[in-house]
């Protein structure tokens, strides 16, 4: 089953480059639709009351007495939720690529390869596996912003690849490491060993005799792994590509960037860091927390600055991301079994899952209706480019309004219940990072009410005057992304109650 | 019947002198015929395998006053191979389809060459193996001073030479062990079955090694082959890279390591760090891999890139022989399969669909054209074909490099750190070459108007789309090599290696 809904996507960009310029856009979208129905599929017949691996297929794969590889792929909550927004996401960047002209074909059925790279990093549960769908990822996602991205693409995509790929080797070594003595690449495996405190001696047992101390190797290969991953979400100061690569991509692909590609980050701190590294994420825990600190309050501040509404947009991402990371690291903190101190666990990774939901959900609408904008202006997008839009096209307004509101917190709408979980989760955890991470909610609501009266409200710029509100059909496509942040605004549940389970073995394997 | 992949391709080449004067399209046709049905032998070979046997195909008396047979034989390694160069020799007839000048000839050449390729791989008989070793230097010095281009005279030249020293060296190496194990047999497992003294293997060893590693671009003996690759013709390129350069790291697995494994143990003292043979050729392979990279790395030249990149993977070769583990060996013998695969493709992206059209190789001068635009096909192409030399996951490099890294790793901790800064290295290079073929930013008015390009054609597209699956299928599911290939390495052929105390 998941690996029919991996091969999917496949199968559709094979079919949209033959189905030529015409009929390309119409047959991907039928064929990330029908992603998103699988995925429905999955998502009720997933077992709520189960925190393990399901839909769980294994096939022998490489069978070698040093390279033991198994196909095993499977979902958990964290998964299948990671799965269901990937399967959003997608069309809703393909919708807002309607300008796309050159190379049509070729477009799409690189965001379908994307989106199968996507669900297979989410479904894959050994390294190797993992690894082979998160490298390729980078593949589409480079010729997607390079070739149709604004006049400094290149510079963009180089800088986004170039980055990931340093990330990517790093980790690729850490994890060859590990796998030299114990030859798995399971992550269950893996975990496992973690949690019996074996992997570390297994792993420094054998490179013995080498002059660095077995602290300080333990140290380098989580080290390793951290950089991958952190450069991806990304973390305060792995984060200099993002902006770039965000603004100059076409926003169709800044939509499948921020929705989904910047989850697989945080997905792989859930997934692989915490449980096979946290011993190693407790030693340095007070400088990780002061990174996640840092990205939160100063990527805020730069949005403050930034003139360029996708810039803004991206810095607000970074923002929203790090909270992830603070409640990921700050959960690592306290070790026992304190049932005081599960609760706030479970608390903040509710939380965290909520989040990268809501985020995805969120940063995708927003981009879109930048997108909507830009095709209205021509291509322009600055903050001060527009000015009193409320007055000729209200229904923009007020949608792309709830969106901007639902991103900075506002209770009622899906931002708001991640945001206050990570909070309640981590202030009695960390008191002094999560006081620091305040401040930069502060200015988060700061930009994004500066967003708000510079484009819709205030005199209206003449230039406007004719500004097309949404159109029929644009108001039925958004309405869903809108609702869907209502629904998750007032009742969490809908989300909560398909991971929590994952949660609570999440939080018991973390007993030290 | 495997033996027939020899005698069709030597057949198909005889064909050649028989057709009429300036039919050019028969003799393609024949040709890919030809080389078609040795494939298919080949792969019906290779499906019916049983795992593990040395399935002997041909045995017969041939001068039995010096107890050499004719005798041909084959098991998963040669097997592999075997099918390699089938997929190598459609292909390469694929992207010749634009020859025009002497095309009857050049296909006779080209089947001679593929023939005796053949021959090499299902030789048992090392006197057998060593003629046909011989037979495949004169088709490859032809195929470049005739049709071949920049200095093609020069590396014509250097490459026969440099195959003639190497095969010198063998041939030295193969006659003493033949008269120390008392003159009565040239038979691969009757004289790996001799006991020769540990002073002898210590200094035979060496001797074959290098004579083959020649062959195989081991560094610092690899400078024919940029050279020669450059000066080739396309399909000549594709089968230099793709298969004659195996034939070498072949010969240095099958001839010098299971003749001579004692050649490998320590030796009694250390000179430089160094205290085996097995040190010195791991070291050299590492050195190859890195030099190759840098090399390349600077390179004006779009075909000297990937001549250069050859070299940097054949160091992957003999490094993961060097091993003398399981993972290591059997990845060496993947990546023998895997580079053959992508340098073939990487040389007919280069030499075929674009130096035919632009009739440049200049990356300065390629940039300009805007390539990506005027033939989209060869940069997807070469796009994919460099993600799969750079080790991407899914594609076969990947697989064949982890193994080597992970037997590299048990045996030299050290170099695998090496190779690491190799493999990044490669990502760069790869990328560079990309980006100013390909997808240069500075694309001014250079391209002569009304001087379109001509498109690629469908048997370039046939040919390309082969070679990429091949690669992803290995890619995906290495298993598929991996069967035949690790219960031959656990053949008794080999049990010389894998008992060695020094391990």
């Amino acid at each position: 089953m998941l690996t029919l809904l991996t091969l999917l996507p496949v199968l559709g960009a094979l079919v949209v480059l033959v189905a030529g310029k015409n009929l390309a856009r119409a047959t991907a979208f039928v064929f990330s639709f029908a992603a998103l129905a699988l995925t429905l599929v999955l998502w009720f017949h997933f077992d709520r009351g189960s925190g393990a691996l399901q839909f769980v297929e294994t096939r022998p794969w490489i069978q070698l007495t040093q390279l033991n590889v198994d196909y095993h792929v499977g979902v958990d909550g964290l998964g299948l939720l990671m799965l269901l927004l990937s399967a959003i996401v997608v069309p809703i960047g393909m919708a807002a690529s309607s300008q796309i002209q050159q190379r049509v074909p070729l477009y799409y059925a690189l965001i379908l390869l994307f989106q199968a790279c996507l669900f297979g990093t989410f479904i894959a549960q050994n390294f190797f596996l993992f690894f082979l769908f998160w490298e390729l990822s980078l593949i589409p996602a480079f010729f997607l912003i390079k070739l149709w991205g604004g006049p400094r693409a290149t510079r963009a995509a180089t800088q986004f690849l170039v980055y990931t790929m340093v990330g990517s080797v790093a980790m690729l070594l850490s994890f060859l490491a590990i796998f030299l003595t114990t030859h798995t690449f399971d992550f269950a495996q893996l975990a496992a060993l973690a949690q019996n405190n074996q992997l570390m001696p297994l792993v420094l047992g054998n490179l013995a005799g080498h002059r660095f101390t077995p602290h300080h190797i333990a140290l380098l290969l989580f080290a390793g792994a951290f950089l991958g991953f952190a450069v991806k979400v990304p973390l305060f100061p792995f984060h200099t590509w993002l902006p770039a690569a965000y603004s100059e991509a076409p926003t169709g692909i800044t939509i499948l960037l921020t929705g989904a590609m910047s989850k697989m980050g945080v997905y792989g701190f859930l997934r692989i860091l915490l449980p096979i590294f946290y011993p190693q994420m407790q030693q340095v825990l007070t400088p990780l927390l002061w990174l996640a600190a840092a990205t939160i309050v100063f990527s805020a501040y730069a949005a403050l600055a930034q003139k360029d509404l996708k810039r803004i947009f991206a810095y607000s991402s970074i923002n929203h991301l790090g909270y992830c990371l603070l409640a990921i690291f700050a959960v690592v903190k306290f070790t026992g079994a304190d049932a005081g101190l599960t609760a706030e666990k479970s608390a903040a990774l509710n939380g965290v899952f909520l989040q990268m939901f809501n985020h995805g959900l969120t940063a995708a609408t927003l981009f879109w209706f930048v997108a909507l904008l830009e095709k209205r202006s021509g291509g322009l997008r600055g903050l001060n480019d527009f000015g009193g839009l409320r007055k000729v096209a209200p229904v923009f307004t007020g949608l792309m309004g709830i969106a901007i509101f639902s991103s900075l917190g506002l209770p009622g709408l899906n931002g708001f219940i991640g945001e206050f979980l990570i909070f309640k989760g981590t202030f009695p955890l960390t008191c002094w990072a999560t006081s620091l991470a305040v401040l930069g909610l502060l200015a988060t609501a700061l930009f994004f009410l500066t967003v708000l009266q510079r484009v819709f409200s205030g005199p209206l710029n003449p230039k406007w005057a004719t500004f097309p509100d949404l159109t029929t059909g644009e108001r039925l496509t958004l309405i869903p992304a809108i609702a869907l942040m209502f629904a998750l605004g007032l009742c969490p549940q809908l989300v909560l109650g398909v991971v929590n389970n994952t949660v609570i073995q999440m939080v018991q394997h973390l007993r030290f | 019947m495997l033996a027939w992949t020899i005698y069709i391709s030597f057949l198909g080449a005889a064909a050649m002198f028989l057709l009429p004067k300036g039919s050019t399209a028969v003799a393609r046709i024949l040709a890919l015929l030809t080389a078609a049905a040795g494939f298919a032998i080949a792969l019906s070979a290779f499906v019916h395998h049983r795992t593990g046997e040395m399935l002997t195909v041909t045995d017969a008396t041939w001068i039995p006053s010096l107890g050499i047979r004719y005798h041909l034989a084959a098991d998963g390694i040669s097997l592999s191979l075997i099918l390699l160069t089938g997929i190598i020799a459609i292909t390469g007839i694929l992207f010749s389809w634009n020859i025009e000048d002497r095309t009857k000839e050049f296909f006779a050449f080209y089947l001679l060459l593929i023939g005796a390729v053949y021959g090499v791989f299902l030789s048992y008989d090392l006197f057998l193996l060593f003629v046909f070793y011989e037979i495949v230097i004169i088709p490859k010095y032809f195929l470049i001073a005739i049709w071949g281009s920049t200095r093609r005279e020069y590396g014509a030249m250097k490459l026969a030479i440099y195959s003639f020293v190497g095969s010198a060296m063998v041939l030295v190496g193969l006659i003493a062990a033949y008269v120390v194990a008392g003159s009565h047999t040239m038979s691969l497992g009757g004289l790996a079955g001799y006991p020769f003294s540990p002073h002898f293997q210590m200094l035979a060893f060496p001797l074959v090694f290098v004579g083959f590693a020649i062959l195989a671009g081991l560094w610092p003996f690899h400078t024919w082959a940029p050279t020669g690759h450059v000066a080739a013709p396309t399909a000549a390129s594709m089968l230099l890279a793709g298969v004659v350069m195996k034939l070498g790291a072949y010969g240095c697995l099958r001839v010098a390591m299971t003749l001579f494994p004692l050649g490998l143990a320590p030796w009694s003292h250390h000179i430089l760090g160094l205290g085996s043979w097995r040190d010195v050729f791991a070291l050299l392979a590492v050195v190859g891999i890195i030099y190759g990279a840098l090399v390349a790395l600077v390179q004006k030249d779009f075909k000297f890139v990937i001549g250069y990149s050859s070299v940097s993977h054949m160091g992957f070769i003999l490094l993961g022989l060097m091993t003398l583990n399981q993972i290591g060996l059997s990845g060496a013998v993947v990546q023998m399969f895997s580079h053959g695969i992508l340098a073939g493709l990487l040389f007919a992206v280069v030499g075929r669909m674009v130096y035919a059209r632009t009739h440049t190789r200049e990356l300065s001068a390629l940039g300009p054209m805007g390539l990506n635009h005027t033939i989209p096909f060869a940069a997807v192409t070469f796009v994919i074909a460099g993600m799969a030399s750079m080790g991407l996951p899914g594609f076969s490099g990947f697989v064949a490099e982890l193994m080597i890294v992970i037997g590299a790793w048990h045996a030299f901790p050290a170099l695998a750190l090496c190779v690491g800064f190799g493999i990044l290295i490669g990502v760069v290079y790869v990328w560079r070459a990309m980006q100013k073929a390909f997808f240069s930013e500075s694309r001014s008015a250079a391209l002569p108007p009304g001087h379109p390009l001509p498109p690629i054609t469908i048997p370039e597209k046939l040919g390309a789309i082969i070679l990429i699956a091949t690669s992803v299928l290995i890619g995906i599911y290495p298993q598929v090599l991996l069967n035949i290939i690790v219960p031959a390495l656990n053949g008794p052929l080999f049990s010389g290696i894998r008992t060695g105390s020094w391990q």
